[in-house]
């Protein structure tokens, strides 16, 4: 197995200099989310404004994967809409269960497409997908309140 | 001495390569591979002498019984124990350490008190949690020292052990630092209290002599699958005098004496903790594989891997940027070493050194709150056993420099 194919340029750059990291003020709902099998562990807010998400800000600790996934996330979601973010949750869920048959769309994915490598990895999926879950999590419990 | 060439040519498994590289396979804490003889075994009860134990009547049920019971007195041999009847078996070590929770846990009431250590597996830690918050009972711990053995100091000082104390519940050898526990002494301790002692044996049985009759303890837990035997199985020694006194823990086929629609009065030790059809091949498995143990003889192994410890210790500390969580000395330590990398996630680690062909295990080893005492999130953890050898340990290393230069260029630029 090649790891250049796991830990592509993005990936690795991504969890040397995360995007929008710490718990930012204000926010509507703070959830964590773990990996018990491996100890990873995220504290994620969102911040919704009618149906734009504000803000994500998050805390975590984990592997290169997971790290590096949040980062992209937060990238791909902030000041997009909720119906947007959650149409690309379904779509990276997809590409992530795909084994790598997924060719994503660069134009709608952006850095996420360095993830297309992660899904042949199957222990690895697990990673990738603990910022999107804690997303997801967070983003119906603050639509629900604000409904 | 172990002749380890030649010990290896028994585990069928360790022939086995990873694209171009030989399988080096240092992940045995968490399990340890099957020598043939032990595959054999099971492969052949099975094949010839299948039957339920006990009470099926026929040819095969007397063959089968015969082989289950035969594999109790080996373990109870294997052990240092006095009788068979002590040895119980059960599905794990985690089911061991439920039954003793269950059992012995079973008269605690408010203000008793049950002591366990920051360096227990959750196997030893839930239990307990959960027999103490149903009973009222508190739960206390040990605290480790910065080099991480029991902080028997601070215990001292704190009374951890008192007049209120009534279980105390140890690992012998942690599965994360190696550390070596003082069990006897500590059941001298418990025992000068009226206390239980109840000891996780998983990381020691598999590696070293363990004699029941000598240790202090009044409960062994550990398991098959770490010590060559089949998974599916573990054992529970008790002493005979205490096992008689404890209630059931699971009910079903086999525990009873007489079953009435009201109430049912139960079978002696060990039967009356052995609930149903128990795990009969890997009964048989795992007395092929004390056999096996037995025949290379347990001080040797303990010999062969002291010296694969202090080879990767030594190792590993001239790694820069690694740090060794626990004792760096191969002194009253066992195999498992675990660490970490600067700037590089346990995770990580363990996938480059997978596309190596080396087996390791990242993450927190089932020792959450200890990891949390020493301020790590996780580690990496390389633990060897009666077939690594030292040129593995050096494919280990050279593995851990090229991960570490792969995330964090920085160690390049030197």
């Amino acid at each position: 197995m090649n790891i250049d194919e796991l830990y592509q340029t993005i990936i690795l750059d991504h969890y040397r200099e995360k995007h929008h990291t710490g718990l930012r003020e204000p926010y509507d709902v703070q959830v964590h989310h773990v990996n018990p099998s491996c100890g990873d562990e995220l504290t994620l807010r969102v911040s919704l404004a009618g149906d734009v998400i504000k803000d994500v800000s998050y805390e975590g600790e984990g592997c290169s994967i997971s790290q590096a996934s949040t980062s992209v996330m937060t990238d791909l979601v902030i000041g997009e809409t909720v119906r947007h973010s959650m149409g690309l949750y379904d779509d990276f869920l997809e590409m992530m269960q795909s084994k790598g048959e997924i060719t994503p769309d660069e134009d709608r994915f952006e850095d996420a497409i360095a993830f297309a490598g992660v899904s042949k990895f199957p222990a690895r999926v697990k990673c990738a997908l603990l910022s999107w879950s804690a997303l997801r999590d967070a983003v119906g419990q603050a639509s629900d309140k604000e409904s | 001495m172990l002749d380890v060439e030649k010990v290896r040519k028994d585990f069928p498994i360790l022939g086995r390569t990873a694209g171009e590289y030989p399988l080096v396979y240092l992940d045995s804490a968490n399990t340890s591979q099957k020598p043939q003889v032990v595959i054999d075994a099971i492969a052949e009860h099975y094949g010839q002498h299948n039957a339920n134990v006990a009470r099926a009547m026929h040819m095969l049920g007397a063959e089968a019984t015969e082989a289950f019971e035969g594999a109790r007195s080996g373990l109870a041999q294997f052990i240092g124990a006095e009788r068979s009847e002590e040895v119980v078996f059960t599905k794990n070590a985690s089911e061991a350490l439920n039954l003793a929770a269950n059992t012995l846990g079973a008269s605690l009431k408010p203000g008793d008190e049950v002591v366990i250590s920051v360096m227990e597996h959750h196997s030893n830690i839930v239990p307990w949690q959960l027999v103490c918050e149903r009973t009222g009972a508190t739960l206390r711990w040990f605290d480790i020292t910065d080099e991480g053995r029991l902080d028997l100091e601070g215990a001292e000082r704190e009374h951890l052990i008192n007049e209120r104390t009534k279980i105390v519940s140890l690992t012998s050898v942690s599965n994360v630092l190696g550390t070596h526990n003082p069990i006897t002494d500590i059941a001298r301790q418990a025992h000068e209290v009226g206390a239980a002692m109840v000891v996780d044996a998983s990381q020691s049985v598999p590696h070293r002599v363990t004699d029941v009759s000598t240790l202090g303890a009044d409960m062994v837990c550990f398991t098959g699958h770490k010590m060559c035997g089949p998974t599916g199985i573990g054992v529970l020694w008790g002493r005979h005098d205490l096992l008689e006194k404890l209630p059931p823990f699971l009910g079903g086929g086999e525990m009873i004496e007489v079953v009435e629609m009201a109430r049912s009065t139960f079978a002696p030790p060990p039967y009356r903790f052995e609930a149903g059809t128990p795990p009969i091949a890997q009964a048989v498995g795992l007395g092929a594989a004390v056999d096996y143990l037995s025949g290379i003889g347990m001080a040797a192994i303990a010999q062969h891997e002291e010296t694969m410890t202090a080879y990767a210790l030594d190792k590993l500390t001239s790694i820069d940027g690694l740090v060794i969580l626990g004792p760096t000395e191969a002194v009253d330590r066992g195999s498992a070493i675990s660490f970490n990398l600067a700037d590089v996630h346990p995770h990580d680690v363990m996938q480059v050194l997978d596309s190596r062909g080396i087996a390791i295990r990242g993450g927190h080893h089932c020792a959450r709150p200890l990891h949390r005492r020493l301020g790590h999130q996780s580690s990496t953890r390389a633990s060897s056993y009666l077939y690594t050898t030292t040129s593995e340990i050096d494919a280990l290393a050279d593995a851990l420099v090229f991960t570490r230069n792969y995330f964090a260029p920085r160690f390049n630029q030197g």
